[in-house]
Parts: C-alpha cells; structure tokens; sequence
C-alpha cells in the first residue's frame, strides 16, 4: 500500500507539472503538443548532471544543479516552438508532433555518443545510470519514501494556482489565449505573453521530465523517450479544463491508475485476481481515452489557442 | 466655451493601402465637449481614419494635434496615454473574464504583480452609477446582454479617464430601446465634458445626437456641417455623391397563389426547456412581402431556423406550393423553391475563406452544369461567378478569386443576394438582409427585393430595423415570445401601433393567421 501511494506521488507530481505547463502554454493561444519531446530532453539534460557531477558533491548540489539543468533544457527546447508558432505563424500541432519525434531521437543519438566518448567505446548504450543522483534525492518520512522531486513539484503547484489567479501577468496571458485582438487593443504584447507562456511549458515541461525518470528509476534507457507521459499529461490538463486545482486532482486520479501498473503484484487483493500486468500497464491510457471521450463534450479550451497571432489581420 | 477649442485635430492625414489610397487628405478638428458623427459607406475611409487616431496604423502625410500640440501616435498605449479611446465595432472583451477583470485588463491596479480588484471594484460601481451604466461587475461577458457589454465597453474608457472617446459604429448590433439608451448616455457623457466621435452611416442617429457632422467619401473629405441646419436627404447625398431614396419605390402588391404555408410550428429552445416557437401559423403568398417584426430575441431566428432546417422542429408543418417539406433535408429545400438569405451572413452565408466564385456555387456545385464525375468545371464556375458579380454589382479586389473575408461587408451580402436570387426559387426568406450596411448599399437591397417580388416571387422578410419593416413590406406580423401577437398592414399603422405590439403590451388573439 505504501508503495501504491508512493507510485502516485511520483506520477501525480509529474502530470500535474507536464499539464501545469501545457496550460501555460494554451492559456496563451499556443497549443504545445511538444509536451514529450520537452520532458524528453529536460530528462536527458537532468541525467547527464547527475551522471557528470563528481561523486562528493553535496547533496544540494546535486538537487539544485539537476532542476536547473533539466528546466533549463525544458525551456530551450520549448524555444524551438515559440519561434516556429509565434515568429513563424506555423501549424502549432505540426510543430508540437516535430518536436517529439525530434527529441526522442536526438536524446538516443545524444545519449549514445555521450557513453561511447566517456568509456573509450566499450559502451555505446542509450542508457544513463545515476544512482547517487538518484539517491541524493530520496528522504523518508516514517516508512514513506519520498523524494525532493515531490516537494518541488507541491511548492511549483502552490505557486502556480496563486500566480494563475491573483496576478496582473496571468490576467494578460489568459486573456492573449482567449482574445488577443482586445488584449493588443489596451496595450498587451500577445506575442510576448505567448513567449511566456511557451517559455513557462518549457520550464515546467523539463521538470516534469527528471522527476519521471529520476524520482522512481536510477537508471534510465533514452531510446524509450518519455513512454506518452507527455500525452498523458495533455489529457490531465483537458479533463482539468485549463484551471491548476482541477488539473492537479485529475493528475492525482491518473496517477493512481498509472501506478496501478507498477505495484500490482505488491497488493494481495489485485494479485489474487490474477491479471495480466500488461492489462494494468494499458490502464491509465484507457481511462484518458474513456475519460477524455465522455468529458470533452463540454470543456472549454481558450478560444484562439491555434490560431497564430496576427496584429494586421481584423 | 472658445470657437475654436478643438481636443483633437487631425491635420491633412493620408494613408495608403497597397493598390488603394484609404485616406486622402483628409482634415477632421474635434471640439470640446461635442459629439462629432464621421459619416460615410462602407470603405470611405472611416475606420482608416480612426485607426490612425488610435494608433493602430501610422499615416504617411499628416499631423495629429491634441490640445494644439503636435503628437505622435505609434500605437494603443500612446493613444490611451493621450486619452483617447475607442469602443471597437467588435467588442474587444474577453468572453470568460468578469465584467471587471474586462475593465482593469491592460490598466490593472497591482501591488509587486499580485491584483488587487477592491479598489477597482469600488471605482466601476461608482462611475456606473454616475453615468447611468448599469452593469454587474462580477456576472461574466458570455452571460450578459450586447447592450451591456457595450456599456462595459464604454466603462473600459471611462475607467482610464479618456476624454476623447471613438465610437465605431455602436449601434450595428443593438435593439432600437438599446440604442435609445445609448444616445441618451452619449449625450450626458458630452454633457460632461468628454468629446465623442461617433462613426455612422445611420442618419437618423445622427440628427438625434450629433453636434456636427463630417462626411468622407472614397477616402477623401466631403465637408463638415452642422447637423441642425442640414437634411437627412442632405447629409445622404453628401455621403454618397448622388441622391438617394429613402423611400422605397414600390407598385401595389399582386398577390396570387400561396406559396408557403405554416401550420402550428414548434421550435425547442437551445437555452431552457421551453418552445421559443410557439404554435405559429401564417402563409405568405406569391407576389407580396411578408415581414416578421419583432424585437431581437422574440424567436424569429428561431422560426427562421425551423423553417430553412437550420434548427430542428418539434412540431407543426411546413407546406411549399402545397407540399409537405417539414422533414426535409436542407439541401431537398434549397433545391425546392427556397432561397435563404441568412442573419448571420459569416457563420450561415459565406465560407469566408473561399474565394468569391466557390461561394457562388455553395449550394450548386455538385449539379452537371459545374462538375463532372465530381470534378469541378472551374471555367463554368468562373464565368457563372463572373455574370453574377456583374450583374449585381459586388466589388471585390480580384474579382472571382478574390477571398471573401476581404470584401466589405456590403459587398458579402449583394454576393449573398446575387447567390440567392439567381438560384430557382418560389420563396425567398431574408433575414435582416441589410444589417450593418450602408445607405446606398441597403437603397440597391431594397430595390432587389421588390423587383423579386414582382417577378412573382413570395417573400419572407425578417428585420429588426423599423423603418425598412414599414418601407418594404406588404403585411407585417409581429412576434413577440415566440407567438405571432398581431398583423398589421404598414398603410394603416403607425411606429407607435407596432410599438405596443412588439413589447407585449397589445395582442390579437383568437385570431386566425
């Protein structure tokens, strides 16, 4: 049960931060289907900190360096499509879908020429090993194991839902994702807003990435890319219709299912039912899937989200 | 107060657009404390011009004085540090912000980042209150009425302490007790000091509001009068070079044979469980034009709905030349006698997107005369689109390939007009055919329409506008709740008649339609 809830944590920290960005990024008119291939690369920017830091480094170090790697990495590659959305007037899930299949791609070639260089060419795997990375990150309460990722990510939700809500930024986000001509018209840059909220995608996006593969693994293979933890994260953020406190309640519902497919050999009760794993490990896709069919009937993403910024056109 | 005590001159303004010059030197000197009506059609340079003045375009010739002082205009926070502001033709307000959160957006009170409404709050009620501006600061854009959001709209300008106030053509969408009020406050925010410019091309608004009157015509400028010695008919062949009409030209009806029958139509309404169509009878003969009055909102976009198939029908019947078409399909009615000019000439009438020939042929193209083995017969299409734009008019940059979002909006809807009248029909329903249309373009409507009608044509009119319901049509029916409460004969009745009828205050009943 322990470890059930301690699955969750880890999950739910990861979608409430991938969807916290995705909203970011909609709120102001930018849809960001980059979302994977962002945490995909903050994963592999986060790993290769840890991998890279000398063995005596203090633990903080290692915390503070790692998050700021990865968000770093996050942001840098959400670059890639606030240029090409914003600057570019691009098709935004053209752009969103060339971002994956560029990350996980690059994150293997990165990965291997990175282990091929450090051991002389006896290791030419995709595979990054951090365990005092790893490690350096876990503190227990009691019997629960949890990690700094957690608490990183409960602080970055705080955060969010008050500067959602009570700022003068985020008023003048929202209102670029559902009304730029009438943002521009009182004086708002839309496309600065929108740099925002691409950059604020990034920011959490590449978080989102090195607790998913740090927070439970001490080991990880790049060539997987994320496994659609970014996607997953994009249905959170739909069945939380764009606001943070139902987003952060449908991460933890998902969460749930998801680590369902980790521990479900570890509960006695859903042992004895004798499922396979793998039905488990289709679990949190097929509830998107439910979920998202009988609740997108009446949410209500931001009006011009794709629709690109132009300030001639009326 | 001084002669000469202009807030705002606009000196000698040109501006070019690609192939077109929008404004050509063009002089417009804002008094103090007036309200200033800028008239013209559509695409004289109205919008131009007031785009210059908010700083949404930069003029290549031409000075700006505020005060006397030359200034310089490059964008909307230069025009609102000036004090300028503009109640845009669209509204500019977020749908899912408050009515608040709408005011303080882009001038919101903060502390380190973080809002603090309170203040704001306190500040919207009372300038509400002291203008007359009824609103709810908490109730969100998308649950409120237009007139209301207009008022948020003029609140946004009051809010900033703007003294020079652009109104671009505010009552386009507004019901006639809408507009009453909004001339009432417009007159009382001049009353107190604020200047106004108010951009027309109704003359009836501006002979009730305005203090002068400065007309444009093809980008250049006409002249400016005072409104109390000048004419409507004046100030209208001002604007359009020639004089017009404003009556409608019109021989006795004939009418022969009915042509659409309705029986006890039901329609459900979208918002509550509830008919917004309520029993509704009536039949509209060959040769007549028949006009549905009403204030906006009783259900005749509903009616309309049911009757084109737009919208689904929970009881009643529809005849056509006898017929029963009430489960038809759309494209069984389009191709059966009925032509369709709809409200919403965006959303229902045009793919704005398309070029002006693919328009033409919305509802045509899979017929052998434009496509074989589904191939569009592009040449056929052209030159069909081509005798029609002719024929009737419609102005376009590049003519059959010109993208219809880029035409103005007089031209979209004779496009509409030309589209509708040429197919074969018995029945021809408008709705509001000349909404936000300018007077020559609406004086050419007019005179379609009674030309269809004597060419045998039955004609359902929808109009929300009281002096075209009095002008065009040959009955009119009056709904009010989704029930016809009266019929009337526009030669025996008076504004006053239809008045009371309109707002529920008089009834025939027991009578059958």
């Amino acid at each position: 049960m322990i470890l059930l809830i301690q699955y969750t944590l880890i999950f739910a920290a990861v979608l409430i931060l991938v969807a916290l960005g995705g909203m970011f990024s909609e709120r102001s008119g930018i849809i960001n289907l980059g979302l994977e291939g962002i945490m995909v690369f903050g994963a592999m920017a986060g790993a290769m900190v840890m991998v890279l830091l000398p063995s005596h480094a203090s633990k903080a170090t290692i915390i503070i360096l790692t998050l700021v790697a990865a968000a770093v990495a996050g942001m840098l590659s959400s670059l890639f499509i606030a240029v090409a959305c914003i600057n570019f007037k691009a098709d935004q899930t053209l752009i969103g879908t060339a971002l994956n299949m560029l990350a996980t791609a690059s994150a293997t070639v990165i990965v291997k020429a990175f282990n091929t260089s450090r051991s002389d060419g006896t290791d030419f795997s995709a595979k990054l090993d951090y365990v005092t990375g790893h490690k350096a990150f876990l503190i227990h309460i009691g019997e629960l194991e949890v990690s700094w990722f957690i608490i990183v990510a409960a602080l970055l939700l705080i955060c969010s839902t008050v500067f959602f809500y009570k700022t003068k930024f985020a008023l003048r986000l929202r209102a670029c994702g559902e009304h730029p001509q009438a943002a521009d018209s009182v004086g708002i840059n839309v496309y600065a807003m929108r740099y925002a909220g691409v950059l604020l995608s990034g920011f959490l996006g590449g978080l989102g990435g090195i607790i998913y593969i740090a927070a439970a693994n001490s080991t990880w293979h790049f060539d997987y890319g994320v496994a659609g933890a970014g996607f997953l994260a994009l249905a959170v953020m739909i069945f939380g219709q764009w606001k943070p406190e139902r987003i952060a309640w449908s991460a933890v519902l998902f969460a749930v299912f998801r680590s369902l497919s980790n521990v479900n050999g570890g509960i006695d009760f859903l042992a004895n039912l004798h499922i396979p794993g793998t039905i488990y490990n289709m679990f949190p896709y097929i509830v998107s899937l439910i979920v998202l069919a009988l609740t997108s009937k009446n949410s209500r993403a931001p009006k011009a989200e794709g629709i690109p910024y132009d300030k001639g056109a009326r | 107060m001084d002669k000469d005590d202009y807030v705002i001159e606009m000196l000698h303004i040109r501006k070019e657009f690609p192939g077109i010059v929008a404004n050509d030197d063009i002089t417009l000197q804002l008094k103090r404390g007036e309200i200033h009506a800028l008239l013209g059609e559509n695409g004289a340079g109205k919008s131009t011009l007031m785009s210059v003045l908010f700083g949404l375009y930069t003029p290549e010739k031409g000075i700006i004085k505020k005060n006397g002082k030359e200034v310089r205009i490059k964008n909307p926070n230069d025009a609102t540090a000036l004090g300028i502001g503009m109640v845009h033709q669209h509204f500019m307000l977020v749908d899912i912000f408050t009515v608040l959160d709408n005011i303080i957006l882009g001038a919101e009170p903060n502390k380190f980042g973080f809002l603090t409404k309170e203040a704001a709050r306190k500040r919207v009620i009372q300038l509400s209150e002291k203008y007359n501006l009824k609103v709810d600061p908490d109730a969100k854009i998308e649950d409120i009425t237009v007139g209301m959001q207009q008022r948020v709209e003029i609140l946004k300008m009051l809010y900033r302490d703007n003294e020079v106030l652009i109104f671009d053509e505010p009552t386009a969408v507004l019901t006639p007790q809408e507009i009453d009020e909004l001339m009432k406050i417009m007159k009382e925010l001049a009353a107190e000091g604020k200047s106004i410019l108010f951009i027309t091309h109704k003359l009836n608004e501006i002979k009730e509001v305005a203090d002068r009157c400065s007309i444009l015509r093809k980008g250049k400028y006409i002249g400016t009068v005072d409104v109390e010695n000048t004419t409507k008919e004046e100030l209208s062949s001002l604007m359009v070079g020639h004089s017009v009409s404003l009556k409608v030209d019109k021989k006795e009806a004939q009418p022969a044979d009915t042509v659409l029958q309705i029986k006890d139509l039901c329609v459900k309404s979208k918002l509550h469980n509830k008919d917004c169509v309520h029993n509704v009878s009536f039949d509209v003969k060959a040769g007549e034009i028949v006009c549905i009055a009403g204030i906006d909102g009783n259900g005749q976009t509903e009616l309309i709905g049911g009757l084109t198939g737009l919208e689904n029908i929970s009881g009643g019947q529809i005849l056509l030349d006898g017929e029963d078409i009430t489960r038809k399909s759309i494209r069984y009615k389009n191709t059966h006698g009925i032509s369709h000019v709809p409200e919403d000439r965006h959303k229902h009438g045009l793919v704005l997107d398309y070029s002006l020939e693919d328009n033409m042929v919305l509802q045509r193209y899979y017929e052998p005369k434009f496509s074989r083995f589904g191939l569009l017969k592009r040449d056929t299409i052209r030159s069909y689109s081509d005798r029609l734009t002719k024929q009737f008019d419609v102005r376009s940059g590049e003519g059959a390939r010109t993208v219809v979002r880029s035409m103005s909006g007089g031209n979209q809807q004779k496009a509409i007009i030309a589209r509708e009248m040429d197919r074969d029909h018995k029945l021809l329903i408008a709705v509001q055919p000349t909404r936000g249309l300018d007077v020559g373009a609406i004086e050419y409507i007019h005179k379609a329409i009674v030309n269809e009608r004597d060419q045998g044509s039955a004609i359902l009119l929808v109009s929300l506008e009281l002096d075209e319901v009095m002008n065009l049509s040959d009955r009119i029916l009056v709904m009010y709740e989704g029930e016809i409460v009266g019929e009337v004969d526009p030669k025996k009745t008076t504004l006053q008649e239809l008045g009371l009828y309109m707002s529920g205050a008089k009834k025939d009943t027991g009578k059958e339609a």
